[in-house]
């Protein structure tokens, strides 16, 4: 009876409205129609909400996302969006063909492993020179790897012609790099998968300048 | 071993010139996490997640805290760039994590890191513990990791596996 409750309530998001990481899960819960409820975690007000007692019983690595659903809570982006994927119907997050289901994978922890990491706010308040050129060096050495890989994979999309969790992935990673004005120009598979990408509804919804926690002045 | 990964030939099986690639059923895959779960797809055997959703959620998100989370902030190649004090940014960040790990794995485990089945938690968690000691963080302060730890490291597959007897293992390194 209390897991049914729990199947019956919204799941909640609680992620920050420039955070890649949970501007993924706002994409997967887009693609699959899901409805949620957003709590905003501020990332640098009050010198960091994901640092409250609060949010560290809901993740102790103190980051965001964090999802609330089914009755439990996962933290770890692409935990969250396989697990939606795999409880839920609407289209399918990762291809059924193992090969192109591990290439999804491997184009999702690249950015997710390879590159986010590197560039996210933790650590670039720990670099002590040149934060921008630290993080427009990972996004780069980053993209100059995914560049020959979508060559291969990429169809329509980024593994074949079907949206997949590596498109989730690869979006909110673009956002990153011209933030830091990295030149996508230099890219040219990636700059044209992000264009098709941002055509799409859930990708629009989903964007940074219009969650319920973007300020007045980043609204468009 | 660096020298090797930045070498064209290498490039042309991972770009981003890293290890592990694997070359199998014709394709070449990169990334630790897609090639573990690409092996566990397509052969049979024990499960490597399982079968559960929610376990399987758990599963991921333990191996992400560690190979997002941990390692990328300490390897060989962030290691290098960092200019000052390279060992106390590889402990803070061995640290960070395994504070985070400890109170969910709590939660998770049973006789391994979810339940009491091995899974790519357990695969993920040892070779950071081994990373973590190479950096002298004194596992003490997290009591469910160092005894996963210990009891994985009773198991085959983890003794054969080990850094200690590989092909490539220096003389003065093996045991």
């Amino acid at each position: 009876m209390r897991t049914s409750l729990a199947c019956l309530m919204k799941p909640v998001l609680h992620g920050y409205f420039r955070s890649s990481c949970s501007w993924r899960v706002r994409i997967a819960f887009a693609l699959k129609n899901i409805e949620y409820d957003q709590i905003p975690v501020n990332l640098v007000k009050d010198g960091g909400q994901q640092l409250t007692d609060q949010f560290k019983a809901l993740n102790p690595m103190k980051q965001v996302p964090a999802v609330t659903i089914d009755g439990i809570t996962l933290s770890q982006s692409l935990a969250i969006i396989q697990y939606i994927d795999e409880t839920r119907p609407g289209p399918r997050l990762l291809p059924a063909d193992p090969k192109r289901r591990a290439q999804v994978r491997m184009i999702s922890d690249l950015i997710a492993s390879g590159i986010q990491p590197l560039q996210n706010l933790y650590v670039i308040q720990k670099i002590e020179a040149e934060k921008v050129q630290w993080a427009q060096h990972f996004i780069n050495r980053g993209f100059e790897a995914l560049e020959p890989i979508l060559k291969q994979t990429a169809g329509k999309y980024c593994v074949g012609d079907e949206i997949s969790m590596a498109d989730i992935c690869l979006v909110p990673q673009v956002y990153n790099a011209q933030r830091f004005k990295v030149d996508i120009n230099q890219f040219p598979t990636i700059k044209q998968l992000n264009q098709a990408l941002m055509e799409l509804e859930a990708f629009k919804v989903s964007h940074p300048s219009c969650q319920p926690d973007t300020p007045d002045d980043l609204r468009t | 071993m660096k020298t090797v990964t930045l070498t064209d030939q290498f490039k042309a099986l991972n770009p981003m010139k890293q290890v592990p690639a694997v070359t199998i059923d014709g394709i070449t895959l990169s990334q630790s996490l897609a090639i573990i779960q690409y092996i566990d797809e397509t052969r049979p055997g024990p499960r490597l997640l399982p079968a559960d959703p929610k376990r399987r959620a758990q599963v991921r998100m333990i191996s992400d805290l560690i190979a997002s989370g941990i390692q990328p902030l300490q390897n060989l190649y962030v290691i290098q760039k960092i200019e000052a004090e390279k060992v106390q940014w590889a402990q803070h960040f061995i640290n960070r994590g395994f504070e985070a790990l400890e109170p969910i794995l709590k939660q998770t485990a049973g006789k391994y890191c979810v339940g009491d089945e091995i899974s790519m938690a357990d695969i993920c968690l040892v070779p950071q513990v081994y990373n973590a000691q190479r950096f002298k963080v004194d596992i003490n302060q997290f009591p469910t990791i160092k005894q996963l730890n210990q009891a994985l490291m009773e198991l085959e597959a983890f003794k054969v596996s080990h850094p200690s007897c590989q092909p490539d293992t220096p003389d003065d390194l093996r045991t």
